[in-house]
């Protein structure tokens, strides 16, 4: 059973452990489809979750947020690197041996639109992973099916409908349930929110809280909405062009970003008081996103970075921790 | 009092099954009542019809006589050439055009979905499948169905009998020769389907590729292949006829829609409604069921 989040003193366990995870995409081209390259979609993440946290993962569009947590899931199979969730290799696992550690690791997709089966009933689609992992009666599992749907707020009247009777913030709902089914330790959820009315998403976060708060449950939130992210995550990983540039606590990263990607990017949330918003300058990047199947040779973000050096043009940043956990990848803070 | 009604433990209510929502759906649509009546009307017309009317036994001699008679309260159709009546040899080659109509394409559906299933969702078995479904296609049909007849005939009477022989023959001749379109529809529909995110989402839950298959991708072709089904019934019944003409389909004397049309051919001059009643029938038959 769980027992909420651990409490403060007492040391949290990292329950995944992402180790140089690299996701390369091949590029193929000519008669024989001979391989040309790779899209290097996600280029060496190393991070831990530690149990009932919230990992914020935040990054522009294209910058391997979604294939990070796909591949963490094995969705994908990653290219190298190693994924641990709750001390089980998930990256190499195989077959059957895979199969028996799905229930412990659940994802909600960004569109609830197309993650639901359109010709499935929502108790078809809730109960489906019980149908997969579970030797229930068919009793059993309508019982457990209106508890799900209790427990994420749906009316159980709903339970024959098709996904299409549904509005956005209900079928957020139905994938969260699905997700829920299994009482998995590790939820992945890939923008679950940047699909939905502004007055939806702070229900569906809401409901995610409580359920972590009930559950004991541990997120990767995926998104690019930065203000959702500080309002629900316990530490932040920025990304950019497939590598973390800065992973630190989330006060510590809002209040002091190391990275001057990040800079820009915390530049960018809109302020709601005028006099602020007049202060602050806004740090424009010029230009675009390098090509992940080209990324520079030196650090990814060297093309654009206002404060660029001649180092950073030759080689790549490692991450390392230069203040109390608090990881930059950039050469303006040496390790120390 | 509020309280009690929710506190009340709701009676689990079993979720109801797709294919009755199908039905309740299928009643509210008037064509598709329509089609249906009809084709309900011909099947008992077919099946019903040898049982209850029986046309007058007749010697040979009497059969000569009253070749080509006009309708009658004896032959409500009149007789053919050799005086066989009209409305019975109608309703025997429903029975047998029906009957070739829908086991073909039930063989072309179900070859054509497991060829265009695994072909889309198998990466590794796209392409060799596919290069099969277009060796297929180049395949000039009449003269394969041909060398088939030629081939199989025989043996395959001996087995079955001569007309059990046949209708099989026929039958497996058509599915083989005409599942390609459907495979195409499919993979194509796979393809698709493959990249939404509900297949990802069972994916993570750990639902293996068969019932991936079974329960997410096919249920969701289904549409496109009912459209190619109806329109491959229609070809089913219209190739059998085209070979009864070319005296390769059933025996001669074994009636057909195809073989009456084709019987009625050359006495459409003095006799239209011969080939008019079967063509009738063909017709509505394939345009009930589409």
């Amino acid at each position: 059973m769980y027992d909420g989040k651990p409490r403060k003193g007492q040391e949290p366990q990292p329950l995944v452990e992402v180790r140089g995870l690299k996701m390369y995409f091949p590029i193929t081209s000519g008669l024989f489809r001979r391989k040309v390259g790779d899209v290097k979609a996600v280029d060496g993440l190393t991070f831990d979750i530690l149990e009932g946290e919230t990992l914020g993962l935040v990054g522009e569009s294209g910058c391997g947020k979604s294939t990070a947590g796909r591949a963490i899931l094995r969705l994908y199979d990653p290219t190298e690197g190693e994924v641990v969730i709750g001390g089980k290799d998930v990256a190499h696992a195989e077959g059957d041996a895979l199969r028996r550690l799905r229930p412990a690791m659940q994802m909600v997709f960004q569109d609830p639109q197309a993650s639901l089966n359109p010709r499935m009933t929502v108790a078809d689609i809730i109960g489906e992973p019980l149908l997969e992992h579970t030797k229930m009666t068919s009793d059993e599992r309508t019982a457990r099916i209106y508890e799900l749907m209790d427990a994420v707020g749906l009316n159980r009247v709903f339970a024959n409908r098709y996904p299409h009777a549904f509005s956005g913030g209900q079928r957020q709902r139905i994938g969260i349930a699905r997700a829920l089914a299994l009482n998995p330790k590790f939820i992945v959820c890939d923008e679950p929110i940047a699909a939905l009315d502004v007055s939806i998403q702070a229900q569906v976060v809401n409901l995610l809280e409580e359920l972590q708060d009930r559950l004991g449950l541990t997120y990767l939130f995926i998104s690019h909405d930065l203000s959702m992210v500080r309002h629900i995550a316990d530490r932040v990983a920025v990304m950019y062009l497939g590598r973390i540039v800065e992973l630190a606590d989330r006060d510590a990263l809002f209040e002091q970003p190391l990275h001057p990607y990040t800079e820009a990017l915390l530049s960018a949330i809109p302020e709601a008081d005028p006099d602020e918003a007049n202060r602050r300058t806004r740090i424009l990047l010029k230009g675009d996103v390098p090509s992940p199947a080209h990324p520079p040779k030196g650090c990814n973000f060297c093309t654009r970075c206002p404060k660029v050096m001649d180092v950073c043009r030759n080689v790549k940043p490692d991450l390392f921790e230069v203040r109390p956990r608090h990881f930059v990848a950039c050469h303006l803070y040496p390790p120390s | 009092m509020p309280e009690a009604t929710l506190t009340k433990p709701m009676k689990i209510e079993k979720p109801r099954s797709q294919w009755r929502d199908v039905w309740i759906q299928f009643r509210k649509h008037k064509g598709a009542m329509v089609g249906m009546t009809v084709l309900t009307l011909l099947v008992l017309f077919v099946v019903i019809g040898p049982m209850v009317w029986h046309p007058p036994q007749m010697t040979t001699t009497q059969m000569l006589l009253s070749k080509n008679k006009p309708p009658s309260w004896t032959f409500p159709l009149g007789t053919d050439h050799l005086g066989r009546d009209f409305l019975t040899r109608l309703m025997m080659g429903g029975r047998v055009s029906i009957a070739v109509g829908f086991v073909a394409m039930m063989i072309s559906l179900f070859v054509g979905t497991t060829i265009g299933t695994l072909a889309g969702f198998f990466p590794r078995l796209d392409g060799p499948l596919m290069r099969l479904t277009d060796l297929f296609l180049a395949l000039p049909l009449l003269p394969l169905l041909l060398v088939l007849m030629m081939l199989f005939r025989d043996t395959l009477a001996r087995a079955f009998g001569v007309e059990m022989g046949t209708f099989l023959l026929i039958v497996m001749a058509i599915g083989v020769t005409s599942w390609m379109q459907s495979a195409r529809v499919v993979r194509g529909e796979v393809l698709a389907l493959k990249e939404r995110e509900f297949v990802l989402a069972a994916r993570s839950i750990g639902t293996p590729s068969r019932r991936l298959i079974l329960r997410h991708v096919l249920p969701n072709v289904i549409s496109p292949v009912m459209v190619a089904a109806t329109l491959n019934i229609a070809d089913a019944i219209i190739t059998e006829s085209v070979l009864s003409f070319l005296g390769l389909g059933f025996p001669p004397d074994f009636p057909t829609w195809g073989r009456l049309l084709f019987d009625g051919l050359p006495y459409l001059q003095q006799f239209p409604e011969r080939a008019l009643w079967p063509g009738a029938l063909m017709s509505l038959a394939v345009l009930s069921v589409n």
